[in-house]
């Protein structure tokens, strides 16, 4: 009997849905509470700063011995930019801490930081890609005038002939809005001081612990050893918690320079001013296509606004990169070339978000599918299918090898569940009664749970990827097992214990995950990139396996069997065959207690592995029906269904609920949520009364269907699926409001698609037909 | 977002209230449901030295008909209104814009007379009142007076509410038969501020149209009631080409606010069609 498949309730809902976790906010009881001043203004130089008297505030003044963060890329395009704790000489954007306040309560401290008045000097902001790009454009950072700070670039030999050859090109110019990530829990530290020790200890809501430590030990020059850092209960990153952020550093210094407990507990205007944003990208791209629809090539330049810094440890190449080698997708296209660049400005950083590029990227790929479909009078479904890719592994023309999926299947899936005749039937009846109902599809691939060598390959400085899982059995047949991901809301606890569980024979409510503490796992990269079940599994799934064998060997021995006779299931040590059987618990405290009886297998029962795959590509249709108001440009998402191919799932409840939550920022992506600086960098949308998260009342049902490839891209035949939600979701949605709003010529390139923006298509489109 | 210090009174009752607002008030503010006034404290955009807390006055969270008008006192919260207020048309109407308002936990603290005190040009009672006509009853030391709503909004967050003021109770014009209502919101997600909204009343008897208010909300300083283009439809039969025709009027009668969610140009296409809809229910 089999743990895997089942879609067991998760053992992280008693925190994650009742109340009842530990979250950094619980932990700040009887600290004193950080505030950080942060720039009114975008741009411009720090004059001089008025401290009131006699209290504890702190400037960069105080900070002359921590370094900046300074994350590297090893490629001749990268600039490498320094970021200060604190503002130094320059404020490079609007909410960029200058001074940092402590008192006794949050009250207190925000009272005192009104009393710090910061005299900077103003320059012209440098916001977006036109200030940016200009001719004679200043400089955000002095050493890097033009002000791109990574720009990678491919061009296959034969683009130049195909465009030559193309009997239809199409250019489309995309643009995505700026968005934050915004879990429902901010950022936020605890550091508790040890006196005793000298020893710090750092609660944080981070994805990435381990590497948390590193950064903030390597900014302040102490050793790692003296910084603990816990990752308690996490209320969702999405991204934006992997980073390392000066507030962390400047924390765990002031701990060590007061030795005092201090809390910092973001409040969400700090969330959207400076925590980090994403998305922000303008593309041009051109797609040529064979007169019967076949994509012959790509040339693309990719643009992507990375704000002011460059984020630790991935970079600000991490959006641009990921851009030029995934443009291609699921399509089969042989030539491409493209420039990608990351373009600094006096906003926000930008760090990566759930999907990282592959929204825009996907949006950019369905788009261009529709247009050209459109022009060629080809079926939208029809170009698609002599596209997608069919034979596998696939050879990308920028280099990845796909591995097995099912690209034509999950869009066929998709066609059927919507009965795309019957639609089309609907809609033109709907049409003649005044009623604008359209349909839309997008088909995409999502890179998942890729180890060391991806990341190398785009000349990391730190280089992620692998994890090293340790697994003890303990003499009463419970078992820990401590990884170095650290989850933050998805349930991984869940589905590691399922997976390990049907290693070891035994219930998943035996098996103890321990993550997200520095001086209980092991060194690890946290969650991110849709790893942590490929990869964190891979690796437990090893490290099980090992102590299976251990066992194994020591019930083989107690029951005078040979070690392949033995299975372990339900508890039981069983010699296949017989009758005869040992309760595994019986087995396990033997191992430490009766060890002299087994020199074979030794004392104890555990072992450790390391995982570190190349990496597997899930993938997914999207599908949905909206109606749109003409009227007021409002859409209404009728029916979405999601036909995706993650391998085998371990549990599908967790496996739904990625998608339901991916969708749902999909659907933000497409519709609701927009940053927006004005032209002097200051941002409008600083709360949740300006920047609009959909509701469960504007989320639609999602129907999905699963399709199971089995691939040997990773050991356990599971692909990673935490992003494909927010990837496929915008592209589906706005193809289905172009082929909505079809009748009035609507072409829609930029999301998110709001009322607002849709309306003036509608009324631009209605002006020219009364000439 | 912790609020700058400030002290804090408890009013016992409506008259207790009145004294603290004597000795306090040019320093305070009255604290009802909250909604609005703690968010803006957090924020420290709003920073009273003194909160005066009505929440124990029970003699102020009433909601009664009386010589034919619905009154409605200083602590009648929101979601009062989910059920009938009275059973007639003006009853219905209001549970019809209720469910408009913000969420439904923000409705069981909100407040009626709150909305109007804070005079959000997008709150839907304030088109209410100034749609049919409230009259507003203010209360201080110095006595009691009357404000009707034309005189009472001034402007975004501005009322003639003085410091030392309690807008104690709101009578609203019990509508008898023949009326029937319209209300057309539109907003970006449920329970968010109106981009536009549009309210609207007709008596119709025999066919004809008898009497008509027409108000538009969120698309100014304050909401608007279109008394000239009430008038055209006076003695004429409901139809949507009548109809289609008061809608052009409004949006080419009104030069809309702009902000980050809406132009001016997008507000105006939206008056149009608000109004519009909010016709048709009416007569429907």
């Amino acid at each position: 009997m089999s743990w895997i498949g089942r879609s067991l309730p998760r053992y992280e809902d008693p925190s994650l849905l009742m109340g009842r976790g530990t979250y950094v906010a619980d932990l700040a009881r009887n600290t004193a509470s950080v505030k950080f001043v942060r720039s009114p203004v975008a741009a411009g130089r720090i004059v001089g700063m008025e401290l009131p008297d006699g209290e504890l505030v702190f400037t960069a003044a105080d900070l002359v011995d921590v370094k900046p963060i300074r994350p590297i890329l090893h490629r001749p395009d990268y600039i490498a930019v320094d970021q200060p704790i604190l503002a130094r000489d320059r404020v490079m954007f609007c909410g960029q801490a200058l001074a940092m306040v402590v008192a006794d309560d949050q009250g207190l401290a925000e009272d005192l930081a009104e009393q710090v008045f910061a005299d900077v000097e103003a320059d012209d902001a440098i916001v977006n890609f036109a200030d940016a790009l200009a001719d004679g454009a200043g400089a955000v950072h002095a050493h890097a005038p033009g002000n791109v700070l990574v720009e990678g670039k491919m061009r296959s030999a034969g683009l130049d002939d195909a465009f030559a050859i193309a009997a239809e090109i199409v250019s489309l110019e995309l643009r995505s809005g700026r968005q934050s990530a915004m879990p429902l829990e901010g950022r936020g530290g605890v550091a508790r001081y040890d006196a005793v020790s000298g020893r710090v200890t750092l609660y944080a809501s981070v994805q990435m612990p381990h590497m948390l430590r590193t950064g903030i030990a390597d900014t302040l020059g102490m050793p790692e050893a003296d910084l603990r850092v816990i990752a308690p209960d996490v209320g969702g990153g999405f991204g934006q918690k992997m980073s390392l952020f000066p507030e962390y550093v400047a924390l765990v210094w002031l701990a060590r320079h007061l030795k005092r407990d201090l809390s910092w507990i973001e409040d969400r205007r700090e969330n959207f001013l400076a925590s980090a944003h994403s998305r922000d990208q303008a593309f041009s791209v051109k797609g040529a296509f064979s007169k019967d629809g076949i994509l012959l090539g790509i040339d693309a330049d990719l643009k992507s606004n990375v704000g002011a810094f460059s984020c630790y440890p991935v970079t600000c190449g991490v959006e641009p990169l990921m851009a030029l080698a995934e443009l291609p997708g699921p399509y089969k296209v042989k030539e491409y070339g493209a420039r990608s660049r990351g373009v600094t400005t006096n906003t926000c950083m930008m760090a990566p978000y759930r999907g990282v590029a592959r929204p825009m990227l996907t949006l950019t790929m369905e788009r261009m599918m529709d247009v050209a479909a459109k022009r060629l009078r080809l079926d939208p479904v029809e170009i698609r299918r002599r596209n997608l890719i069919d034979t596998f592994p696939h050879r990308s023309p920028t280099g990845l090898v796909y591995d097995e999926g099912s690209y034509q299947e999950a869009m066929e899936v998709a066609v059927n569940t919507l009965d795309v005749p019957a639609f089309r039937e609907r809609q033109a009846a709907a049409r003649a009664a005044g009623r604008y109902l359209g349909i839309g599809f997008s088909v995409f691939s999502e890179r998942t749970g890729y180890g060391t060598p991806a990341y190398a390959a785009r000349g990391m400085g730190i280089v992620p990827g692998y994890e090293i899982v340790t697994c003890a059995m303990d003499p009463s047949g419970s078992v820990e097992v401590r990884i170095g991901s650290s989850p933050h809301g998805q349930g991984l606890k869940t589905a590691l214990a399922q997976l390990i569980a049907d290693e070891l024979g035994i219930a998943p409510s035996k098996i103890k995950i321990i993550s997200g503490d520095t001086d209980a796992t092991p060194y690890g990269w946290g969650t991110f990139a849709s790893r942590s079940m490929v990869i964190a599994g891979g690796a437990s799934k090893l490290a099980a396996g090992k102590v299976a064998v251990r066992l194994r060997s020591i019930a083989a021995t107690m029951m005078d069997a040979k070690p392949e006779d033995i299975e372990l299931e339900d508890d039981l040590a069983r010699v296949i065959g017989t009758n005869q059987s040992l309760p595994i618990p019986d087995v396990a405290r033997a191992a430490y207690h009766q060890s002299h009886r087994f020199p074979d297998a030794g004392p104890g029962l555990q072992d450790q592995a390391i995982y570190d795959p190349a990496g597997t590509f899930s993938n997914a249709c999207h599908a949905c029906i909206v109606e749109v108001d003409i009227e007021t440009g409002g859409v209404v998402i009728e029916r979405f269904v999601v036909a995706e191919d993650a391998g085998i799932l371990i549990n599908p409840m967790i496996v739904d609920g990625q998608i339901h939550g991916g969708v749902a920022q999909g659907v933000a992506n497409a519709l609701y949520e927009e940053l927006i600086y004005d032209e002097t960098g200051n941002l409008l949308t600083a709360s949740l009364a300006d920047y609009l998260p959909p509701t469960i009342a504007e989320m639609p049902n999602i129907e999905i269907e699963h399709l199971v490839t089995l691939s040997d891209a990773t050991i356990t035949k599971a692909k990673g699926v935490g992003e494909g939600g927010t990837i496929g979701a915008p592209a589906a949605i706005i193809n289905a409001i172009c082929d909505a709003l079809a009748p009035f010529g609507v072409e829609i390139f930029e999301i998110p698609a709001t009322p607002q923006r849709i309306r003036d298509l509608i009324r631009a489109s209605e002006r020219n037909d009364h000439g | 977002m912790k609020p700058a210090s400030f002290d804090y009174y408890r009013a016992a009752n409506r008259a207790d209230a009145i004294r603290l607002l004597a000795e306090y008030g040019d320093d305070g503010k009255i604290l009802a449901g909250g909604q609005s006034l703690v968010a803006a404290m957090n924020f420290r955009l709003a920073r009273p030295n003194v909160l005066i807390d009505i929440n124990d006055a029970a003699d102020l969270d009433y909601l009664r008909v009386e010589d034919g008008t619905l009154r409605i006192g200083a602590l009648t919260r929101h979601a009062r209104f989910h059920d009938p207020a009275e059973p007639g048309p003006l009853g219905a109407l209001l549970s019809k814009v209720v469910h408009h308002i913000a969420h439904y936990p923000i409705r069981q603290r909100g407040t009626f007379a709150g909305s109007l005190s804070h005079a959000d040009p997008a709150s839907e009672w304030c088109l209410v009142a100034t749609t049919l006509g409230a009259e507003m009853h203010i209360a201080s030391h110095d006595g009691e007076r009357t404000c009707p709503a034309a005189q009472f909004f001034k402007g975004t967050f501005t009322t003639a509410i003085e410091t030392q003021d309690l807008l104690a109770e709101i009578r609203l014009p019990v509508l008898g038969n023949g009326w029937r209502s319209g209300f057309h919101e539109f907003s970006r997600r449920a329970g968010d501020f109106a981009l536009a909204m549009s309210l609207v009343v007709l008596k119709i008897e025999d066919g004809v149209i008898t009497d008509a208010r027409i108000g538009v909300g969120a698309v100014s300083d304050r909401a608007l009631r279109l008394e000239t283009l009430e008038a055209e439809l006076i003695g004429k039969a409901p139809n949507e080409k009548l109809f289609a025709e008061i809608a052009a009027a409004a949006k080419a009668q009104i030069t809309p606010s702009a902000d980050i969610h809406a132009t001016s140009a997008f507000r105006s296409d939206l008056i149009r069609t608000v109004v519009k809809r909010a016709l048709m229910q009416a007569a429907a």
